[in-house]
């Protein structure tokens, strides 16, 4: 590992790797050099936070209805702290304590989320088996009239998984983002809005009414905008965080007059309250069957911007432009599972709606079917996965609107950990690289750099399918769902789903790890296997994506559902694991066919069949028509109708109208005013006859 | 105070006043114009008087004391405005005056 020198897909450091000799130890293998006086920095900070932290659990102890506040504030505290002190910890040692503290903050918080997690699960159970708390700050936010938002959070079975995702994958990309970040001149700013993230992505998940819920949502957006546009001077990078900015913001329009309708039947936004208010009035459900439709689909407007569904899907692959680990930690593995959480949250509201039901999981489908196909002709190993995640996110909808919520949300569970791997993976490939993400100039990458390639496989047979790996069960379970609640329809096409993403993964890793490297010299002679701090997560990811399936997340998350009836126990047919294992076989030796054994085919199919490659490659045209959309109708309209028709027209018009009418009349009548004083005593005389004459006439 | 004697006081306070109106109109030294305003309200003054006397309420009276010392302080100021653009113009022609215009 000694001698190795990393390069960042940012060209811009100046910094030049000096990590060449140093044997060993702690402080090398962090990619900082050490004579800069890195190595005393983590443990400096670590001691510090030992001593709070040991003084922080004796208070938990006695007060432990603080143990989920305390989770959330300690990102937010490392934030506050690397935006306060930022620039002293840029002095010390290239902000290398920066890298610490945000490791720490989320770390901590994970191991306090398991404590509340453990805490959660000790409650007596409802006769639903609903174990949850509800702890509450002791002051309400908002007190206006009979709108009444408390500060309060929700612990239950779905945000136990949820806050154990998001500590969990954060606190592993946190430390890989350590070594990956290692050449950035500026970790302190990367950190902090890390940070930031995981402190609103928390608050999104625990947030107990929808309110907090919508402020961890922005919050998220928001972060997501930062660290998307983290290159900010590449044009692209910044491009590309305002596309994913104003694409959520369409959505969040859905999602606030979701909330306000919902305020509106309900009287209460209360996660609690209103699925209680809501289920309550299932008597009542004829005339409560449209609102609770436009309640459900607007919520899921918001759902699908921030979860990238179509028509909002189109910000996600080009969110690539952000540093890898982001692509991980907030577009993949959480910020965009949160559409799935909310539709999840609200699964009694959903259900009482057949038609909003129908919506959700048709518009997942689609995705599902349009991430897949345009994965297949993606060159950019980034791009793939982004495909690939809104082509899951997809697959997580179709579980929902087929009533399997639980389900849905497995697959939340089990794609934060085999896409964050994937993700990760790929980081370490352009890092190993140095910046290159063009699978046509990879290739025989696993001689290189084993460990990368080996997790990256065991990430790739998960998200195929094969079992009895995460993916496998998941998935399985997903499409068991689909023809349980018998949308036989749907089941073949998640199928089919199923195989092009086997096929697409399989064609990622041949292209990047197998077959003969096809890149440039230059490159392919500093190729290096990524530092431990880097690949320590991998393998922990990978061992999640391996045994994530094992742990029945469908079952543990039923209750807080509360979906009243017994949720249909899908009789599981014999034959669909055998069915979808097949398939994903079947893909995957297919791509073993397609570009390993015959690599001349691909690019004669490619020849014989240009349309459908036009169109996969032109995403389906969706940029194009919303890019036409925003120039001519937004860009065109405003400049022909808004600003040359009504501003200059008639607003101008109106303002300068009033003046030239002004003018004409001083115009003409200026001619009064000559200047003789005697002139004027005529007038006044006249005036003051006239008004006599006009008293005495009319007495 | 008899009505003849009000009604001739009235014929006189009027042909003061037209007298003051034709000399501002028509009059185009200043100093002439400025003594004409003066004689219009000394015709004022007069009416004011015979009316008070015809009546017998010192109202009139009263109010031509205010008159009176408008007019002293309009004179001093009216003077001084005068002295001022003779000064600057160098003539009292009323007409030559007429910059205030379009």
């Amino acid at each position: 590992m000694a001698g190795h020198s990393q390069h960042e897909p940012d060209a811009s450091h100046g910094t030049a790797p000096a990590s060449a000799g140093h044997g060993g130890g702690h402080g090398g293998a962090h990619g900082h050099p050490p004579e800069a006086g890195l190595a005393g920095s983590p443990w400096l900070v670590l001691a510090i936070w030992m001593i709070l932290a040991a003084a922080g659990g004796w208070l938990l102890r006695s007060f432990p209805d603080a143990l989920p506040f305390t989770i959330l504030l300690l990102p937010l505290l490392g934030f506050t702290v690397l935006a306060i002190f930022g620039d002293a910890i840029r002095d010390q040692g290239e902000g290398a304590g920066a890298c610490w503290l945000a490791c720490f903050t989320v770390l901590t918080s994970f191991a306090l989320a398991v404590a509340a997690v453990y805490r959660v699960m000790q409650f007596p159970a409802g006769e639903t088996g609903w174990r949850f708390a509800q702890p509450y700050l002791g002051f309400e936010w908002i007190e206006a009239g009979p709108f009444r938002v408390q500060m309060n959070l929700l612990i239950d079975n779905l945000s136990s998984v949820m806050i154990l995702v998001v500590t969990g994958v954060g606190s592993l990309i946190h430390l890989y983002s350590v070594g990956y970040m290692s050449h950035e001149p500026d970790k302190v700013r990367y950190f902090s809005y890390l940070n930031l993230f995981t402190f609103f992505m928390l608050l999104l998940v625990l947030g107990g009414n929808m309110p907090l819920l919508f402020v961890g949502w922005e919050g998220v957006g928001l972060c997501s905008y930062l660290l998307i546009g983290f290159w900010f001077t590449k044009k692209s990078a910044a491009d590309a965080g305002k596309k994913a900015f104003i694409v959520n913001r369409i959505g969040d329009a859905g999602l606030i007059l979701g909330m306000i309708l919902a305020f509106h039947h309900f009287g209460t936004l209360d996660l609690v309250d209103l699925v209680s208010n809501a289920t309550a009035g299932t008597e009542e459900a004829l005339w409560q069957f449209g609102p609770i439709t436009a309640i459900c689909l607007l919520l899921f407007v918001g759902a699908c911007g921030k979860s990238a569904q179509i028509p909002l899907h189109v910000w996600l692959p080009d969110a690539m432009e952000g540093p890898t680990p982001v692509s991980a930690l907030i577009h993949a593995a959480t910020m965009v599972t949160a559409g799935v959480y909310m539709v999840a949250r609200l699964a009694a509201l959903y259900s009482l709606s057949p038609t909003a039901m129908t919506v959700v999981a048709v518009v997942g489908t689609a995705t599902a079917v349009l991430g897949a196909t345009i994965a297949l002709v993606q060159t950019d190993i980034k791009k793939v996965l982004a495909y690939s995640t809104v082509s899951q996110l997809g697959y997580m909808f179709l579980a929902c609107g087929v009533g399997a919520f639980g389900v849905g949300v497995f697959h939340l569970f089990t794609h934060a950990f085999f896409k964050a791997l994937l993700f990760l993976g790929s980081g370490s490939v352009i890092h190993a690289l140095g910046g290159e993400q063009d699978m046509r100039k990879m290739g025989g990458l696993w001689r290189r750099i084993p460990w990368t390639f080996a997790t990256f496989a065991v990430g790739t047979l998960a998200i195929a399918g094969i079992p009895p790996l995460s993916g496998f069960k998941s998935k399985d379970e997903i499409l068991a769902g689909a023809f349980s609640a018998g949308w036989k329809s749907l089941f073949v096409i998640g199928v089919i789903v199923a195989l092009l993403t086997a096929f697409y993964m399989t064609r990622a890793v041949i292209l990047t790890f197998l077959g003969s490297y096809r890149g440039d010299t230059e490159t392919g002679s500093h190729i290096h296997e990524s530092p431990w701090i880097m690949l320590g997560p991998l393998v922990i990811l990978a061992i999640g994506s391996a045994a994530g399936g094992f742990i029945d997340i469908p079952h543990f998350v039923e209750p807080a559902l509360r979906l009243g009836e017994a949720a249909h126990e899908g009789h599981h047919a014999g034959w669909l694991p055998i069915l979808a294992t097949a398939i994903a076989v079947t893909g995957i030796v297919l791509g073993y066919y397609l570009y390993l054994a015959f690599p001349e085919i691909p690019s004669r199919i490619y020849a014989s069949a240009r349309g459908a490659a036009r169109v996969l490659e032109n995403k389906y045209g969706f940029d194009a028509l919303y890019d036409r959309i925003a120039s001519r109708v937004i860009v065109g309209g405003s400049e022909e109708v808004l600003w040359r028709g009504v501003d200059v027209r008639l607003i101008d018009g109106a303002v300068n109208g009033t003046a030239a009418l002004a003018a004409a009349v001083a115009r003409s009548v200026r001619t009064v005013q000559v200047g003789l004083v005697r002139a004027y005593a005529l007038v006044i005389l006249g005036g003051a006859v006239a008004v006599l004459s006009y008293l005495l006439w009319t007495r | 105070m008899s009505p003849t004697l009000l009604q001739h006081a009235l014929l006189l306070s009027l042909a003061l006043f037209a007298i003051g109106v034709v000399g501002v109109l028509v009059r185009r030294n200043i100093i002439t114009v400025f003594m004409c305003v003066e004689l219009m309200l000394n015709a004022v003054n007069l009416a004011f008087i015979a009316f008070s006397r015809a009546w017998g309420n010192l109202d009139g009276q009263v109010l031509v004391f205010f008159v009176l010392t408008v007019a002293a302080a309009e004179a001093a100021v009216g003077l001084a405005i005068i002295i001022s653009i003779h000064r600057h113009k160098d003539t009292l022609d009323v007409d030559a005056f007429n910059i205030m215009k379009w």
